[in-house]
């Protein structure tokens, strides 16, 4: 029991310590590929460094949500972390605290926090970003449901620990039309909610195109550090429901002996790295899409998303 | 107990499913011309590795001789066809007022893929064969959704290229439960396939030349003379 919440202890540092440099890595990937050079890979925890140690200024003429959503940010991903399987494919002590629901509901709380801050400050940006990302938001939420529908009742769980043994039990389900399905259309999800290129340019700073970014515009120093880390971790949590949840659970620790669980360590980074190619492909390869567009671009995930369920439920009901 | 080759092959037909399904929703999706041509492309792709794995499964000779019938129509001579008998500025065009607007258009493809659902139901339960189960829903959704392309499309070329999205869902569901369909045939489907393309081309060609669009619903009154004569 100690050892099972040490473990869990030891994922939500991994999400902590590996979130900077998954968003590092991936840049740097990026810039490679656009044949320039780059900022090396460890600039975002030197941007950490630099902005905890810098002085905050808060505009006198915010509210304590202005104050309190940084922290908020920073806390969601690692809640969801303790709920999903980052290292190990056996619950851990955390594990039944919530679902896969509640991981969404935890990583939308942060979500709505961070748009009320950003119209808080009355920065004519902050609240137009914060209504394109509740529209990002409001059009991705019905596929997470109808994703996290479809799961659970393959699964017949909606424990993510239970559900990753479902798909790699046979060939036949790991190819099934609705896995396939499944999976294309978290993956447009993750790039709309990790506000990525076909959805969103993390690399811009013109303040009219902005969709994520212009949440933390009016953030400086421990508030713009811990939003900034926070937005990597999330990125991260999705990266491993994606990874270890829906598409390939293997390089995950089988039992609970220490050394396993940090060899498990090195395997989830090679994945995450493997997956940092695709993305950075998918990101050099499409251009961003205009706004009123990106309603079609979700809208393909919903109708992917739907079709994946109604093929598993057929294909149960048939077999 | 089926042995893990069969399954294996099983599951990579049922990927090849998914995929030919997913092409058909990224052919409703799309506005270029050519961007439609190329998911064609790709959808006779999946179907033909459908069959060559289902042909592998069976030991049988005419499903491998079916996918390189479907190799050399769809993915080679069609589009060679089309290229050649179209000007180049036709595949650049994007189709920007539709009948349809994208999002709804995709909101009548899943309800159509989820009526194919229902209506070979019954079968894929009474057939209790997995390749069945992965072919005759998806070819059935395959020939419905291109059935709605043709209707809903506006120009020419996408309208023809939603004849043969159906014609390739009907080879799909049918490659799964009538593998013994004589060779000849196919053979015959696929010549008249490659006819109607160049006969709907050449035709094409000469609206373009004569009156400069190909769009459906503009040709909606009867001329007796080219407009040059005016």
């Amino acid at each position: 029991m100690t050892r099972t919440i040490l473990y869990n202890l030891i994922q939500l540092l991994f999400v902590l310590g590996f979130a900077p440099l998954y968003s590092g890595v991936l840049s740097r990937f990026k810039e490679i590929v656009q044949s320039r050079r780059g900022p090396s890979i460890i600039q975002p925890y030197r941007d950490l460094w630099k902005l905890f140690h810098k002085d905050e200024v808060v505009s006198s003429e915010t509210t304590w949500i202005f104050r309190v959503t940084p922290y908020l940010v920073f806390i969601v991903p690692l809640f969801v972390a303790s709920l999903i399987p980052v290292l190990t494919d056996y619950p851990l002590a955390f594990a039944f605290m919530g679902d896969m629901l509640a991981g969404g509901f935890f990583l939308g709380l942060g979500g709505f926090f961070a748009a009320l801050a950003a119209v808080d400050t009355g920065n004519p940006y902050g609240p137009m970003g914060a209504s394109r990302t509740r529209m990002v938001g409001f059009l991705a939420e019905p596929v997470f449901m109808i994703v996290f529908f479809t799961v659970s009742f393959v699964a017949q769980s909606t424990i993510p620990y239970i559900v990753q043994q479902k798909w790699v039990a046979s060939p036949a389900a790991f190819f099934s039309p609705a896995h396939i399905l499944l999976l294309i259309a978290f993956l447009m999800l993750i790039l709309a909610e990790g506000g990525k290129i076909p959805v969103d340019n993390p690399a811009g700073h013109f303040e009219l195109a902005m969709i994520d970014e212009s949440k933390g515009l009016e953030y400086s120093g421990r508030g713009a550090a811990l939003m900034k880390w926070g937005g990597q971790m999330k990125f991260l949590v999705l990266t491993c429901i994606f990874l270890n949840v829906l598409l390939a659970p293997w390089g995950l620790a089988g039992d609970v002996q220490p050394g396993h669980v940090l060899l498990a360590v090195p395997l989830i980074l090679l994945k995450i790295l493997l997956f940092t190619i695709v993305l950075v492909i998918i990101e050099t390869s499409l251009a961003k899409l205009r706004l009123f567009r990106i309603s079609e671009f979700l809208g393909a995930a919903f109708i992917i998303s739907v079709a994946a369920m109604i093929a598993s439920i057929f294909s149960a009901s048939a077999a | 107990m089926v042995s893990a080759q069969t399954q294996l092959i099983q599951g990579l037909n049922a990927l090849a499913a998914g995929l030919v399904l997913l092409a058909a929703f990224a052919m409703v999706t799309t506005r270029q011309v050519q961007g439609v041509l190329r998911f064609l492309v790709v959808q006779s792709l999946f179907v033909a590795a459908s069959a060559f794995l289902i042909g592998f499964n069976r030991g049988s000779i005419d499903l491998w001789a079916l996918g390189c019938i479907m190799i050399a129509s769809k993915v080679i001579t069609i589009p060679w066809v089309l290229r050649r008998l179209l000007p180049a500025d036709l595949y650049e065009r994007r189709e920007i007022d539709q009948l349809i607007n994208i999002p709804t258009s995709l909101l009548i493809a899943l309800l159509l893929a989820i009526a194919a659902e229902f209506l070979v139901g019954p079968l894929v339960t009474a057939a209790k064969d997995p390749v069945v189960q992965a072919n005759l829903p998806i070819g059935m959704a395959g020939l419905l959704i291109g059935a709605y392309s043709l209707v809903a499309r506006r120009e020419a070329i996408p309208q023809l290229i939603g004849i043969l999205a159906m014609e390739n869902g009907a080879f799909f569901a049918g490659i799964a439960i009538a593998p013994d369909l004589p060779l000849i045939a196919e053979l015959a489907i696929a010549i008249d396939v490659i006819l109607i393309v160049v006969v709907v081309g050449v035709l094409t060609r000469n609206i373009t030349r004569t009156i400069g669009t190909t769009e459906a619903s503009a040709m909606s009154e009867l001329r007796e003379e080219p407009r040059s004569w005016r």
